[in-house]
């Protein structure tokens, strides 16, 4: 059979009622357009949501201390002093999973530059905060291993503390008070923006744990809050989550059947919540515009089901000079999945430019995959096929004597 | 409709005094296009049976040239039909080429009728808004010729109807009798053993009838082509060489013609007319 002869004939068929086509293909491009703006405002909101989760840090894990028993009252989690800075050294150096590890002591306090002045909730950690959170130092330098090890008074400061204290001063280099006790700036962070919960990321600084907890705290025995810590891969997180249990319940002396005096805290996990959370919205947008595709598919079956009565005595003619029933059927499949298709492509068209505009003027974000343009393209494909199918098969059955005298 | 025309058959049938039907002894000879033993075609309308053809055997030979006549009603289009292979026998043989075709499912008669048969029609049936060569290349496409080789047939037949000139016209654009010699281009295009035309000067005038049947007797000379027409003008049925009457779904007569008329003898007599299609 020739294919070329069957695209040609559908052409024809399809110009010859240029309104009737158009319409029944808008149909189409209504529903594959619908798809792709809403699948997109999903995917796009999907992005967002990977993208804050991974600024949170790679592949991290908090370890916290666990619930402390106090004559019979459960203090809850954190409650204890159970883990220690020699925990997180222990685990950076016996589990090979670990990237990097960091103790984390929280510390509070007003910070004073000149007439300046602002509270910020610290973070004490060690030298390898900006790796673990991927957080990148944009002035200046982040404390070094022997600021650690020395309890040194530097500090580094989020964007929003820098912008606040600085207004149009270079804080390199400047000395700061906090609670009273002078500090030498060294680093500015890069700006991370708003977390999940539209907390401002960049309203905090950072300090040496060891500083925290002598000098500004003042710690008789050193505790830290938590630990933070950094798997080689996603992959990674959950063997990495066992090994740190195994590890902590050994060096704890935790006996069998005892339960743990730490917690882990996967953040991993968390991203896939968020993740299916915001599939199942995609899911859900992408089959309420899919219904509109199937209404479209209707159209054209309607459309095909009159032109293959109009085209009767042409249908004859064919059958007359030789054309095989698979042929008068191929004939009109092509012709609705042409139609669909033509449809399809113009929807995905118009829908990757409104996808655009909804970013442009709304500011949502939106995301036009090539995944949902294949899919929105299949799916046409699928609706010409299945809905052009009955009216095609009705024009292969008709019989030749009937169809040629039809008036 | 064809059940409306039969029906009159079961009922005249029976008082009819019917004149002992002349027919010639049947060969299935080698040279045999067409053979047809004892074909009976019933038509179920509902509850009532009609039988619109009783038993028909008959042989044409390749190069004849035969016209089928007889009243409404008397099966000659059921008889079309089955020749054409767009419908088979309810009873009975019939053989195309030595090939019985009774049997033939639908797919296998769309292939018959694009190799062996070559249609052509009362009211032309060409493929509207498609030029007059697409209309030709169409038992070409369906025959699965490539487009080139395709092409070069296409032009040839409609040389061969004398039309070069109007290749590219859509069917409403060109007259009635340019309209029906498409019509034989197409049948002709895919060189087929048998020409089948239904009424062909039935939507014509006398003198574009006449260039029509000019045609038909050129082909028949010229390349030998059996022809079978189907006509109730016994004006034109002169130019065959061979009718066969047919009444109440039986073989009436079969005669050869005697005085059989040329039809570019005809033509030379018909007066001239100012737009002349013929050159």
């Amino acid at each position: 059979m020739n294919f070329i002869a069957i695209l040609k004939v559908a052409g024809r068929a399809l110009g010859r009622n240029k309104l009737r086509t158009a319409l029944t293909m808008l149909g189409i491009t209504i529903g594959v357009g619908a798809v792709i703006v809403l699948v997109s405002i999903g995917q796009g909101a999907q992005a967002m949501v990977l993208d804050q989760i991974s600024s949170m840090g790679s592949n991290m894990m908090y370890v916290m201390p666990g619930n402390l028993n106090f004559g019979g009252a459960a203090l809850g989690a954190g409650a204890a002093n159970s883990l220690t800075d020699e925990d997180v050294a222990a685990m950076e150096r016996e589990i090979g999973t670990i990237r990097a590890a960091s103790p984390v002591v929280n510390a509070s306090g007003q910070l004073v530059f000149g007439n300046q002045n602002w509270f910020v909730r610290m973070q004490g950690t060690n030298q390898r905060f900006p790796e673990i959170r991927s957080w990148r130092v944009e002035q200046g330098d982040f404390f070094t291993d022997s600021d650690v090890r020395s309890a040194a008074r530097v500090i580094v400061l989020g964007k929003s503390v820098a912008e606040k204290l600085f207004p149009g001063v270079d804080p390199i280099g400047e000395t700061i008070r906090v609670r009273n006790l002078p500090f030498r700036v060294v680093g500015v962070l890069s700006a991370k923006g708003q977390s999940m919960v539209g907390q401002d990321q960049d309203d905090t600084a950072v300090i040496p744990y060891t500083t925290a907890q002598r000098k500004l705290l003042g710690q008789q025995i050193p505790s830290i809050n938590q630990a933070m810590v950094s798997s080689i891969s996603q992959e990674a997180t959950g063997v990495t989550q066992r090994q740190i249990t195994e590890l902590l319940r050994q060096r704890h002396k935790i006996g069998p059947g005892e339960s743990d005096d730490f917690m882990v805290r996967n953040m991993t996990d968390a991203a896939a919540t968020f993740t299916q959370l915001t599939t199942i919205m995609t899911l859900l947008l992408g089959s309420i515009a899919a219904i509109s595709l199937v209404v479209g598919g209707i159209g054209i079956m309607n459309i095909m089901l009159v032109s293959v009565t109009e085209r009767t005595r042409e249908i004859g003619i064919r059958m007359a000079v030789g054309a095989r029933p698979n042929y008068v059927r191929l004939q009109f499949l092509t012709e609705s999945i042409v139609l669909s298709l033509m449809g399809g492509v113009i929807g995905i068209l118009i829908g990757g430019a409104i996808a655009a505009l909804v970013s442009n003027r709304l500011g949502w974000p939106t995301l036009v995959s090539g995944l949902s343009v294949l899919v929105s393209f299949a799916f046409a494909t699928v609706i010409g096929i299945f809905f052009g199918y009955y009216p095609a098969h009705k024009a292969a059955a008709l019989d030749p004597i009937e169809a040629l005298r039809y008036e | 409709m064809e059940e409306g025309d039969a029906v009159d058959v079961g009922i005249r049938s029976q008082e009819s005094a019917v004149t002992a039907p002349v027919q010639r002894p049947v060969q299935a000879s080698e040279r045999a296009v067409i053979h047809l033993e004892k074909v009976h075609k019933v038509y179920h309308m509902g509850d009532i049976e009609v039988h619109a053809l009783r038993g028909v055997s008959v042989g044409i030979q390749r190069g004849e040239f035969v016209a089928i006549m007889g009243p409404s009603g008397s099966g000659k289009s059921t008889m079309m039909n089955i020749i054409g292979c767009l419908d088979r026998p309810s009873k009975g043989h019939y053989f195309l080429e030595g090939v019985d075709v009774s049997t033939v499912n639908k797919s296998g008669l769309a292939d018959i009728r694009n190799q062996k048969v070559g249609f052509v029609f009362q009211s032309f049936n060409l493929v509207p808004r498609t030029s007059a060569l697409e209309n030709v290349e169409l038992p070409l496409i369906y025959a699965g010729v490539g487009a080139k080789e395709r092409l070069r047939r296409a032009k040839e037949a409609l040389a061969d109807v004398g039309l070069s000139d109007r290749e590219r016209n859509m069917p409403n654009q060109l007259s009635g009798g340019q309209q029906q010699r498409v019509a034989l281009a197409r049948a002709l295009v895919n060189n087929p053993s048998l020409i089948l035309a239904d009424e062909p000067t039935g939507a014509l005038d006398t003198r574009t009838s006449t260039e029509v049947m000019e045609i038909f007797q050129r082909l028949n000379e010229e390349r030998s082509m059996t022809i079978v027409i189907v006509t109730h003008e016994p004006d034109i049925a002169q130019y065959a060489k061979r009718i066969i009457q047919f009444r109440d779904g039986r073989i009436h007569q079969d005669v050869a013609v005697d005085n059989r008329k040329n039809a570019s003898k005809v033509l030379q007599q018909l007066p001239v007319e100012v737009e002349d299609e013929d050159e």
